[in-house]
């Protein structure tokens, strides 16, 4: 589709070069980006609080000490959106809930510290599924977010806001968390890369939590490259998340070629329920794969069809135990009704404030460990999830990286799914597999059905960012699927 | 074990577990969603999952200890900033007992 050039960088990698040489200043940039948030974001619904004051103050920070010849970080001036389910300091914080509505935290991630330490430029909170539970975006407790390609469509979930700021070009990068699929498949839906890290190689704290042995916070950006310099930020070890893995923060890899690189398709995610069209685009991607000299070859992961009905007992019964926190006592809502007790307290405060699908994933949860039904239910998903690991550490010893759909079709229209929780969780089936397994997976725009993005996943052993970026990054150099931006976004009236 | 077809009642004693203060309409539809989800899961009990032992971490790893050494802690008037009630020292809630 025909658009005419936007000045503009619209990647990191390109709004870098253009700030270091003077071409642009961060306060221009950050500015806007923040013109256009005010122009589209009526439309869009990509964020739920935004900071001009704090943003501009930081672009001009880093435009002074440019000047001045000061070292400045590697993302210095570059405007970031922070999924609301993310606390940073001073910025209300919400996960997309009523139940913490007007929250301010007081403290940031460490995710957001190392992005601010980084010289980054926090430009708002953006829009997501309530507490991180959703595939689209529409179970947000303030508004449904549009998909920049089609404002019928979603943008995902439940990183939606995340992934529509930056295919619309609201922010040049953005935070998302992926807790089953939730930075992948926004991503997948809005022509970006996303990545969820392997488990533990991203600090959690300051995350929201919903399922704690899955949660991952993870970067959304235009390209490979912009995501692996989000990602090098971010990662790393940190005292205050016991979870967290020793490993350095991944380096960016530049150039390379897919030359020797042993790629498996498994069957398993090619067939009944996938969209032609998405079977054709991978297709197509994975000759480009074999054309640049990688092998392709088949392999199993017999244990994908248990993936979703594991990751909705473990994930929901984590969301039981992590959302007990709201009680209407320290923060956020408490009901106004008068109680007669504490007990009272809780139940009215947690049933106004929470939405219908986290009731529904905590009563759910609930279930999964209650007493008579824990080992059927919770135990005996956790061995199914050790199978479903077993798949993966088996295939990697014969490929270096599986390549799937993200997601079996492209962006679903709003209201499509929102009748049918079960319809709505079988949306993840391709990225759940990798969450469970606690493997590093990312999704790279691959073609287009009707003129919506189509996204390839790669999934790697734990610790295998560096080989999958560099992957994507080669893959990126030889298509031009993620150059393609959507039609300028109609302001609202 | 097929999955329990769930009661009203059933579904009433989860949201007490639950702490939610839910209404009969909304446990009715919850009773109908959480069947359909349960039905869906049973597929699980047809897994072998003999001498197979639960995933607790992904990756095999021991969480570093730190000494046991105070650390400043968050101040408290911090911690009361965002609270519905207090009286500058502590939260205030209702009758617990």
């Amino acid at each position: 589709m025909a658009t005419p050039p936007d000045p503009t960088p619209d990647t990191i990698v390109a709004a870098r070069a253009a700030l270091a040489s003077g071409a642009l200043t961060a306060e221009a940039l950050v500015a806007g980006c923040l013109d256009r948030i005010a122009r589209l974001d009526g439309t869009l619904g990509a964020f739920l609080a935004t900071d001009p004051e704090g943003a501009l103050a930081t672009a001009r920070d880093v435009d002074r000490r440019r000047a001045a010849g000061e070292p400045l970080g590697p993302l210095a001036g570059i405007p970031i959106a922070v999924k609301d389910q993310i606390c940073t300091r001073g910025l209300a914080t919400t996960a997309g809930s009523k139940i913490l509505a007007g929250w301010v935290p007081p403290y940031d991630a460490t995710a957001v510290a190392r992005l601010r330490a980084a010289d980054a430029v926090i430009i708002g909170k953006t829009n997501q599924d309530e507490f991180a539970m959703g595939s689209s975006n529409e179970s947000s407790a303030f508004r449904p977010a549009k998909n920049p390609w089609a404002l019928d469509r979603v943008p995902g979930g439940s990183s939606g806001g995340s992934a529509a700021a930056v295919a619309a070009g609201l922010a040049l990068g953005a935070l998302g968390t992926d807790t089953g699929g939730s930075v992948r498949q926004p991503a997948s839906f809005c022509g970006l890369v996303g990545i969820k890290p392997t488990y533990g190689r991203v600090s959690r704290y300051g995350a929201i939590a919903y399922a704690s042995s899955f949660d991952q916070i993870g970067p959304i950006a235009r390209t490979a490259e912009d995501a692996a310099l989000i990602l090098a930020v971010i990662a790393g070890q940190d005292p205050l998340d016991a979870t967290s893995l020793p490993t350095p923060a991944p380096l960016l890899p530049l150039g390379a070629s897919l030359g020797g690189l042993r790629v498996g398709v498994p069957a398993e995610y090619l067939g009944d329920g996938v969209s032609p069209a998405v079977q054709a685009a991978v297709r197509q991607a994975l000759a480009v794969f074999e054309d640049d000299g990688a092998t392709v070859v088949p392999v199993s992961l017999p244990h994908t069809r248990y993936a979703i009905a594991v990751y909705y007992l473990l994930a929901t019964a984590e969301a039981s135990s992590n959302l007990a926190r709201y009680d209407g006592l320290r923060y956020g809502h408490r009901t106004a009704t008068p109680v007669g007790d504490i007990a009272e307290l809780y139940a009215r405060t947690r049933a106004e404030g929470f939405g219908p699908e986290v009731r529904r994933r905590i009563v759910l949860g609930t279930f999964a460990l209650s007493a008579g039904y824990y080992d059927a239910y919770y135990e005996r998903a956790q061995r199914v999830r050790t199978l479903i690991r077993r798949d993966f550490d088996r295939a990697f010893a014969d490929v270096d990286v599986i390549a799937t759909p993200t997601s079996p079709y492209v962006a679903f229209a709003l209201g499509e799914k929102v009748a049918d929780p079960l319809a709505m969780y079988l949306a993840d089936v391709f990225t759940v597999p990798a969450s469970l397994a606690g493997v590093a997976a990312l999704s790279t725009p691959c073609g287009f059905e009707g003129g919506l993005p189509i996204g390839l996943q790669l999934i790697g052993p734990p610790l295998s960012e560096p080989r999958l970026l560099a992957a994507a990054d080669a893959y990126q150099r030889l298509t031009d699927h993620h150059l393609r931006r959507p039609a300028p976004t109609p302001e609202a009236a | 074990m097929s999955s329990p077809r769930l009661a009203l009642s059933d579904v009433a004693h989860l949201a007490r577990l639950s702490r939610l203060a839910l209404g009969p309409d909304e446990l009715a539809a919850l009773a109908h969603d959480l069947g359909a989800i349960l039905d869906y899961v049973a597929e699980l009990e047809t897994v072998d999952v003999t001498d197979v032992p639960p995933m607790v971490h992904p990756l095999p790893f021991d969480a570093p200890l730190r000494a046991d050494e105070a650390a400043p802690a968050l101040p408290r008037e911090v911690a009361l900033a965002a609270a519905p009630a207090h009286d500058d020292q502590a939260f205030l809630v209702p009758r617990v007992l």
